[in-house]
């Protein structure tokens, strides 16, 4: 419920303050925005087959923006940064995808 | 399965209905940070600018505007050069319109189907006791010439390259018109010139005298010599190829 509530009150303070992305945070944002969708629909699925665990759900999101911004940053002294980005929102991607499979199964049974 | 599936459901209400407490908090704010996030990207990204730009990316489009300036900058330099061929390629089609009819003009004066006006000399020869012989006439033509008469007209005629004279009944044939006396003779070069070869002794003036005639001459610093030559087209004559390099 919480969780939830914090969802909202995020989305909605976003809407109030429009903030500006400062300059150097603008290529790791997006990258870290769907690891921690990636997150969450892992942490959810996680939920309905009844193994979520606060603290995994916590590590695995924080360590998830991380390593996104690690990888852009890598690819970014690289000189491949456009390249990397994709190819983790590619990957991150493909994991929502299978989350949110795993997920529907659960709710529509189906 | 559906055993499952059920079980899955009742763990959703079931969490959706948890207490409060300090794990769930920890989440809460993390999803928090979540939601904000993607509005603020979201925002960002629907206000794209070149300020959100990477460098690589700045790169690229400094490229492509750069690229593009040179290909507009060359296509400019082909224009104007193209205006300026067309510019000049005119200006001379312009000069040598002007230099044709300025040629058109003078050879109209010279084969006698232009009017003409200048200085120049009036030979009125009358008041026959004998028939003036066309020869005599003649030789006053070419007196005429020799002195540098550029247009001459006798009676109602223009005299051309090509005239030729006769005696004819009661006066003079001239290119095949009857001139009759008095006869009339107009030409255009320099006045003191030309009266000056017509009078030498022993020349045409003399001569005419001598057969009675009574020969007038004035000079003129304007006369207008109206009478044209019809203008027929060579019927064998053909202009010969000319050179490259020939005028």
């Amino acid at each position: 419920m919480i969780a939830a509530l914090g969802l909202v009150v995020g989305i909605v303070l976003g809407l109030l303050l429009e903030p500006t992305v400062p300059v150097w945070m603008a290529p790791y944002l997006p990258i870290a925005v769907v690891a921690a969708l990636d997150a969450v629909f892992g942490g959810l699925r996680a939920l309905l087959d009844g193994i979520f665990d606060d603290k995994v759900f916590v590590v695995s999101f924080v360590a998830n923006v991380l390593v996104a911004a690690l990888i852009v940053l890598i690819g970014d002294q690289l000189g491949v940064g456009a390249q990397l980005s994709t190819a983790v929102v590619v990957v991150l991607g493909i994991r929502i995808f299978a989350n949110a499979a795993a997920i529907r199964r659960h709710l529509f049974k189906a | 399965m559906s055993d499952i599936d059920d079980q899955g459901r009742i763990r959703l209400v079931r969490a959706l209905r948890a207490r409060p407490s300090r794990a769930q908090s920890v989440v809460g704010l993390l999803l928090a940070a979540l939601g904000f996030a993607v509005v603020t990207q979201v925002h960002s990204a629907q206000s794209t600018g070149l300020g959100e730009l990477r460098q690589a990316d700045l790169v690229r489009v400094l490229d492509g505007v750069s690229a593009r300036s040179a290909r507009l900058q060359s296509e400019l330099k082909s224009l104007e050069q193209t205006r300026a061929r067309l510019g000049s390629g005119s200006g001379q089609q312009q000069a040598a319109l002007a230099e044709s009819r300025a040629r058109v003009r003078t050879l109209g004066i010279l084969a006698g189907t232009l009017p003409a006006t200048g200085p120049g000399i009036q030979l009125q020869i009358s008041g026959l006791s004998s028939p003036v012989r066309s020869t005599v006439l003649l030789d006053a033509l070419e007196e005429l010439r020799d002195a540098g008469a550029e247009v001459i007209q006798i009676g109602p005629v223009r005299v051309v390259a090509s005239t030729w004279l006769r005696d004819g009944d009661g006066g003079i044939v001239v290119d095949g018109t009857l001139v009759a006396p008095p006869y009339v003779v107009l030409a255009i070069g320099d006045p003191q010139t030309l009266a000056t070869a017509l009078g030498i002794p022993g020349g045409v003036l003399d001569v005419l005298t001598q057969q009675g005639a009574h020969a007038v001459l004035a000079q003129r610093s304007e006369l207008t010599i109206s009478a044209l030559h019809p203008l027929s087209a060579p019927q064998y004559a053909r202009p010969a190829p000319t050179s490259a390099g020939a005028p």
